[in-house]
């Protein structure tokens, strides 16, 4: 246990970063292998909600994305309970300055590719948090954003739009 | 003449403050406040800091009656009401915290909100100082075979942040202690100044599955200090959401409580109803959450033509849905093996600590604003308040059942006679500094508002405390025993707020 720790703290992740897109003979394999791994593996995405100083409002129309209404699943998206097994980020808050370590700790925690959702208005500028002395006000004041999805909180449906557009990239 | 009143009468009543009292005390006073409040004889509804003043607000539950004292604090401290009365030592850390104000013999020194991340210390006093960080100290444990699991403020599920440090022998938790404020965003900073319509979308946003009852603590706060009311349609309206929102969060609790319990069969319907009552109220408010719709003087929206319609059906699916999902609940063996028993909260404790909501009603604490301190529409409407007194994960669970047939109730009996009339009045400029305070029962319990205006109509102060300041304590004394594992399960029966407590 305690050299597991240890490995885990002084080691970091065995996941190798991602290959650069320049490399032309791993992008022409790309190509080739694209169609055939889209057929046989399908699309997915693993989610990793991190609450960075919410109201608990996006989080419960987060967890609704999984109702029998909206089954995020379907669509190959799924929570997963730990960054080290998520490719997004899907962050919610104002970014508190107690929570903005615990952030970027997840996710540097996150192996790539990876992509960040600012999910919530105050999650896109701060909302109306934004000027506190206790927030960063947004995401984007400490992480780069790939993907803004607004509200207050967003709708299940709006959520849900805003995930599959990413499933696109 | 309640109790409280004449023991406050012999400080100086404010004539500001408004519908109860408040009164500006001396120290000894103060500290006989606190020993009363040791021996039982008053609740703690709030402690709070303001400028260079201590505020403690008090129920006085046989004669129905909340009453404030306040204490200056000339020299910037104030006899610790924590060192007496144990409710009162997060409320008083944050008070030092924020204001930088100091509980003189306080049991716990060592900031609560304040984690050394902001740019500045004592944000809220006249002269903020500079950041302080030191390392947090957890409480020592010491013997044989024990061992610390930290988690958080990161969770592997979808909840909001906090720290949870377990020192458990083996599977059981000798003691869990909490570490919360990762989530504050210093609203109280915010609300200072603010006028009063920013004032009321910043309640809305303390807490978002209260959203309505903080909306509405806020506006009743208000319209108490302004000495107006809203019309009575726009107070049944406001009791046809609140009733709607504790539905919601009850039926989506008791599906997430079985769910950590490893039981997602009651998940699934129940995830599935809520989202129907949030369909209803969308198709009756214009918003799911019905955010933003309670403003003081009223509510900005009506409810939609088709949305009474619509809100009928929903109590005709639930009437009919629920009699299945709580026999599943009450006849699923495995699942009572976990719920039955577990987390067991201490009836003293909870009297003691005043925990309001399904944390007091599960362990025979029957206290209910709409009930002890009656404000409209409720004044008017039958309903029963479901008092348990097994303490455990279960009790907890069937309040909340119980809890939701009577909503049902409520809403069927608001819908039928709802008033007609306007929808809101016009606040007037008060002129002078005035005050008001209003308790309103959200689904967890009591949330307290208190709100000073300036001459121009402006904040001053505002302070709002969450029911979950008096529940998260005794989380930390329900799960001792228990197994670590048992932990989400009796988390989640309790579902303490973090947002509102962080504020």
């Amino acid at each position: 246990m305690r050299t597991l720790l240890l490995d885990a703290l002084l080691k970091g992740p065995l996941t190798e970063p991602a290959p650069a897109a320049d490399d032309a003979e791993l992008m022409a394999l790309a190509a080739q292998l694209e169609g055939a791994a889209r057929r046989r593996l399908g699309r997915g995405l693993a989610i990793r909600q991190v609450d960075a100083g919410s109201c608990n409002g996006c989080e419960l129309e987060i967890h609704a994305l999984s109702n029998a209404y909206y089954d995020l699943e379907r669509f190959g998206l799924r929570f997963v309970a730990s960054p080290r097994h998520a490719d997004v980020l899907l962050v919610t808050g104002p970014v508190t300055a107690n929570m903005r370590e615990a952030l970027l700790r997840t996710h540097a925690a996150t192996p790539g590719p990876k992509w960040v959702v600012a999910a919530g208005s105050c999650a896109c500028d701060g909302g109306m948090f934004a000027g506190s002395y206790a927030c960063a006000g947004g995401v984007e004041a400490v992480l780069p954003v790939d993907l803004r999805i607004p509200g207050c909180p967003p709708s299940p449906a709006t959520l849900l739009k805003g995930l599959i557009a990413l499933l696109g990239r | 003449m309640p109790a409280l009143f004449n023991v406050l009468a012999s400080g100086r009543i404010r004539p500001d403050h408004r519908p109860w009292l408040r009164a500006e005390v001396d120290a000894a006073l103060w500290c006989a406040l606190a020993q009363q409040l040791a021996e039982g004889r008053w609740t703690l509804l709030g402690l709070w800091g303001d400028a260079g003043a201590v505020h403690m607000a008090l129920l006085d539950a046989t004669g129905g009656a909340v009453g404030v004292a306040s204490l200056a604090c000339a020299d910037g401290t104030f006899p610790s009401v924590g060192r007496l009365h144990a409710p009162a030592q997060r409320l008083e850390r944050t008070i030092t915290d924020l204001f930088g104000l100091t509980p003189v013999d306080a049991p716990d020194t060592r900031p609560w909100l304040d984690h050394g991340r902001w740019p500045v210390s004592r944000p809220l006093a006249a002269r903020p100082g500079a950041p302080e960080a030191a390392p947090y100290a957890f409480l020592p444990v010491e013997g044989e075979g024990l061992h610390e699991v930290a988690v958080g403020p990161v969770h592997a599920g979808i909840i909001e942040p906090g720290h949870f440090r377990f020192t458990a022998n083996g599977e059981a938790v000798v003691r869990l202690e909490e570490r919360l404020g990762y989530v504050h965003r210093g609203v109280e900073g915010l609300m200072a100044g603010a006028s009063v319509a920013q004032g009321a979308a910043l309640a809305g946003r303390v807490c978002g599955d209260s959203t309505v009852a903080y909306a509405l603590a806020f506006a009743r706060a208000v319209e108490a200090a302004l000495g107006v009311a809203a019309p009575e349609r726009a107070q049944w309206l406001r009791g046809l959401m609140a009733e709607l929102e504790r539905l919601a969060n009850h039926i989506g609790d008791i599906g997430a409580v079985c769910n950590d319990a490893a039981f997602p069969r009651l998940l699934a319907p129940c995830a599935v109803l809520r989202e129907q009552v949030l369909r209803a109220a969308e198709a009756g408010f214009g918003q799911r959450m019905m955010k933003d719709r309670i403003v003081p003087g009223g509510v900005t929206a009506d409810l939609a033509p088709a949305g009474a319609a619509r809100i009928r059906a929903l109590v005709s699916t639930a009437r009919a849905a629920l009699p299945e999902l709580i026999s599943i609940y009450d006849g699923t063996a495995s699942l009572q093996d976990r719920t039955a028993g577990t987390g067991f909260a201490r009836p003293d404790l909870v009297a003691r600590f005043g925990c309001g909501g399904f944390v007091g009603r599960a362990s025979g604490r029957g206290f209910d604003a709409r009930r002890v301190l009656p404000y409209a529409p409720y004044d008017a409407l039958t309903f029963a308040v479901p008092v348990l007194d097994g303490g455990d994960v279960n009790a907890r669970v069937w309040v909340r059942i119980k809890e939701v047939e009577q909503s049902l109730g409520l809403v069927t009996q608001m819908l039928d006679r709802m008033p007609e009339g306007p929808l809101g009045v016009d606040l007037p400029v008060p002129g002078a500094p005035c005050e008001g305070l209003a308790l309103v029962e959200g689904f967890r319990g009591d949330v307290l508002a208190f709100v000073r205006l300036d001459a121009e109509g402006r904040i001053a102060r505002c302070h709002l405390r969450d029911p979950s300041w008096f529940q998260w304590p005794v989380l930390e004394a329900a799960i001792e025993g228990n197994i670590i594992a048992d932990f989400p399960l009796c988390n989640k029966s309790f579902n303490c707020a973090y947002a509102g407590v962080d504020l």
